[in-house]
């Protein structure tokens, strides 16, 4: 008993920032009086709009760069495609994807360029990218205020400044590329799922003719058998219809999530048991889920939670894109290139005797998180709608930030799941806080300083704490050493 | 010829060589455009003793090896809540009225130095992202207490209704434009001549006196030692975790006082968000004086600032000339200011 009190005592401390937040939250939707079903549809949009900025920053975190505040740039190269392709009049998902294919180069060439610059200053990439950002706006006012117009001849009425010179405050994306990635529906996800496996196979089965992959078939089999299933299953006409939509109901998201787990959990069981006769597995765990999905999913018929549930509706497409992110960084963990990443994070001094090339990994890093950064800022303009052009990718390091820190993140260590909860914590406070302040004090703007008060102040207190206890420095001198160079 | 050339520009640096020969360019460009440059001159000399004390405020932080004070704005705030209790209090006289605001500030500023200077002592080595971010909250936080204040000077509050203080407040019935208007001389025509604040410069003469004398005192050079060679002055016997707490709180202090100079000027002061960017003017201002992020000077702060207020008074005018009903001169300080930081940045590495 004791140790069980134990426990849970280490688990609150261990993550007494999530607690606190979340107690936070609780309090100011109950202060609020907003009905939780508003909260919650908020909530979804903003966790689709946001989410995938957060889950940028997690790769300089384990590379050992700290927080990145030079996703401004991303977003920046995000927001310099994005004037063309308005500009050019295109819109819908193709637009999107021109998007996507013009502001990549430019996020690798800047994060090649930022990953340069920290290299020269390792050990004040936070400080340096801060100001950078700062920089960079500047070079992009530039850019959109006199060179646009001024040095490119533009005309267009709509977007230009009266005059010629100079792009105007906001770009309006109804028409042509709000909604673009929303509104794909899950149908056009399937078909292009199925191209991507028929490709893999043919590209696998050519290699195998030319004698540069062995092995057995039965992966791609499967992989074909799969496709085959996904082209059969469209057809079905329910299915089509259902898929037909770019919108999943919450309720039938869960349902099917629930299920997913459970089935996963199952054929965990059914295999180290069955087929395998593994003596050491224990089906206690799998049984678990599995009791923990059918609660979850009789949780459902409960009558508030099932009204949240059938009001919210969640935009596939996007929320697809945030968890192949969350994917993509588990899986980098399991590459070379992401355990160098993490040796170099944990030490360079060690990295460089193993023969890691320290300065191209952390490249590679900024790269990474720049090029992410810039297609969660495309990913939040097409969802908002509205493109500011000046001020859209001025607050984006500041509110990424301060959600992932929310999430019980500290500079060292951050989880797909901490950026998750980080964001959902987050926001929940945005969305409430206005209406609580009016509530509380009679004052919405006391509500909404206080919100820019959590943001700047967790991202202060987590850095004065990381660097308060990070520092184990010899008791003389008043530097700290910096790792040297080998 | 050619080394001495050579030695001119190793101690300017580039970035300083740029910003002197624009400043230059932008004088010489002011006169076919038909601008009065006599009045830009003392716009620049205006502008140099307004925001002079706020720079001066960058050199003991740096010398007492807290690095570039970005948390300046901790100050800044303590002199507005300084001016704003001197303005409830009503005092007729400005000149008193400037005083009791310079001591409220000062009062207010020296416990949040001492506070700010034993965190910056655990975090050695970042602080200046720490410092940075504690700037930004506690103008942040200050937003909830100048919405709350329970004050009720009808210059403080809004006039029908509305919740807190007002984002700017006039100073005109305070101590606006006191030390500009003491013994100021206009050269020239005295429309479009050049307007000489006496009393504004003599004020930020002073406080560069007076700092340069706390220099020359046996604190001030312990300060100094115990920024510059950290392990060398432990040897001595000068107790750096000390000095560093010192010199952090005279940088606050002497934002508090800075702010308090620059609003008289300005005659108004700005509430909210708008001390959020200053720290980093200030920053960037002595940084073009020649400062790094180890060594200040007293006079780095002063042609720092002359250098950096007088191209944003000369450009302002230049850039409406050549480009009317743009913001070039606002974007040009942006990329100034911040150029300038990354470049000392990269000169010295953090913790290094």
């Amino acid at each position: 008993m004791a140790n069980l009190r134990h426990k849970a005592l280490s688990v609150l401390s261990d993550n007494k920032v999530v607690v606190l937040f979340v107690v936070l939250c609780v309090g100011a939707i109950y202060v609020s009086g907003a009905p939780l079903t508003f909260v919650a549809r908020e909530l979804f949009t903003r966790i689709g709009r946001n989410g995938f900025m957060v889950l940028s920053l997690l790769i300089p975190i384990l590379a050992g760069m700290g927080l990145n505040f030079g996703i401004t740039i991303g977003a920046i190269a995000a927001q310099v495609a994005m004037f063309w392709v308005v500009y050019w009049g295109f819109g819908g998902i193709n637009g999107l994807l021109l998007t996507v294919a013009i502001a990549t180069p430019i996020a690798i060439f800047f994060g090649w360029l930022v990953g340069k610059l920290f290299n020269t200053m390792k050990g004040a990439e936070m400080i340096a990218g801060m100001i950078l950002g700062y920089f960079a706006d500047g070079l992009y006012q530039l850019f959109f205020l006199f060179i646009i117009g001024g040095v490119i001849p533009v005309q267009n009425e709509t977007l230009i400044i009266r005059g010629g010179v100079g792009v105007k405050n906001t770009i309006d994306l109804t028409g042509n590329l709000k909604y673009a990635l929303d509104t794909v529906s899950m149908l056009s996800l399937a078909k292009v799922a199925m191209w991507v496996l028929v490709a893999i196979v043919v590209v696998r089965l050519v290699l195998r003719v030319m004698g540069k992959l062995e092995g057995p078939i039965t992966h791609d089999a499967a992989m074909g058998f799969a496709a085959i299933l996904i082209y059969g299953l469209t057809n079905v006409p329910a299915v089509r219809s259902f898929m037909g939509t770019d919108r999943l109901l919450l309720l039938d998201g869960v349902v099917i999530a629930l299920v997913a787990v459970a089935g996963f959990q199952l054929w965990k069981i059914v295999n180290n048991k069955i087929i395998r006769r593994d003596e050491g597995f224990s089906v206690r765990t799998p049984l678990a889920i599995i009791v923990l999905c059918v609660a979850g999913f009789l949780l459902t018929y409960v009558q508030p939670v099932r009204e949240i549930l059938v009001y919210v509706d969640i935009p596939v497409a996007t929320y697809l894109c945030i968890v192949l992110l969350c994917v993509f960084n588990n899986m980098l963990l399991g590459t070379r290139l992401g355990q160098n990443m993490r040796t170099v994070g944990n030490s360079r001094v060690v990295a460089n005797v193993a023969g890691i090339n320290v300065d191209k990994t952390r490249i590679i890093a900024m790269i990474l998180s720049t090029v992410l950064a810039c297609w969660g800022q495309i990913i939040y303009l097409q969802n908002i709608g509205t493109f500011a052009t000046y001020a859209a990718h001025t607050q984006v390091s500041l509110f990424a930030i301060a959600a992932l820190l929310v999430g019980g993140a500290s500079i060292q260590k951050a989880t797909n799941s901490q950026a998750i909860i980080g964001v959902i914590l987050f926001h929940t406070l945005f969305i409430v806080a206005p209406q609580a302040g009016t509530r509380l004090f009679r004052n919405a703007q006391l509500g909404e300083y206080f919100r820019v008060f959590v943001a700047y102040g967790v991202i202060a207190v987590s850095l004065a704490m990381h660097a308060w206890k990070s520092k184990p420095r010899p008791a003389v001198s008043g530097k700290v050493e910096d790792t040297p160079e080998i | 010829m050619r080394e001495k050339l050579s030695a001119i520009y190793e101690n300017l640096g580039l970035p300083r060589l740029i910003i002197i020969t624009f400043f230059v360019v932008l004088l010489v460009a002011a006169v076919p455009l038909g601008l009065n440059v006599a009045g830009l001159l003392g716009d620049a000399v205006r502008r140099w003793a307004m925001y002079g004390v706020l720079v001066l405020a960058m050199v003991p932080g740096i010398e007492s090896g807290i690095n570039l004070n970005f948390g300046v704005s901790i100050g800044i705030v303590a002199g507005l809540l300084g001016s704003t209790i001197a303005i409830e209090m009503g005092m007729s006289n400005p000149w008193g009225s400037l005083a009791a605001a310079m001591l409220f500030g000062a009062l207010v500023a020296t416990p949040l130095g001492i506070g700010y200077g034993f965190l910056l002592n655990r975090v050695k080595g970042s602080e200046m992202t720490v410092s940075t971010y504690v700037g930004f909250s506690i103008v942040a936080f200050m937003n909830l207490v100048w919405l709350s204040l329970p004050f009720s000077s009808g210059t403080l509050i809004w006039p029908l209704g509305g919740k807190g203080l007002r984002n700017t407040i006039s100073l005109s019935d305070s101590f606006g434009g006191v030390l500009n208007n003491f013994l100021s001389v206009t050269i020239g025509d005295p429309v479009n001549g050049a307007f000489i604040p006496t009393g504004l410069i003599l004020f930020f003469m002073l406080m560069c006196v007076l700092l340069w004398l706390f220099m020359r005192s046996r604190t001030g050079v312990a300060m100094s030692a115990a920024g510059a060679n950290p392990m060398f002055a432990r040897a001595s016997g000068i107790e750096v975790d000390r000095m560093r707490i010192l010199g952090t709180t005279i940088s606050t202090v002497l934002g508090a006082i800075g702010i308090i100079t620059y609003s008289q000027s300005y005659g108004f002061l700005q509430l909210y968000n708008a001390p959020l960017m200053m720290g980093f003017h200030c920053v960037a201002a002595v940084l073009i004086g020649g400062a790094t992020v180890k060594r200040a000077r007293i006079s780095h702060a002063i042609i720092g600032t002359f250098l950096f207020q007088g191209i944003l008074a000369v450009a302002l005018p230049v850039a409406n000339k050549l480009l009317p009903g743009t913001n070039l001169a606002d974007v040009m300080r942006i990329i100034i200011s911040n150029g300038i930081i990354l470049y000392a940045l990269s000169k010295t590495k953090e913790g290094n």
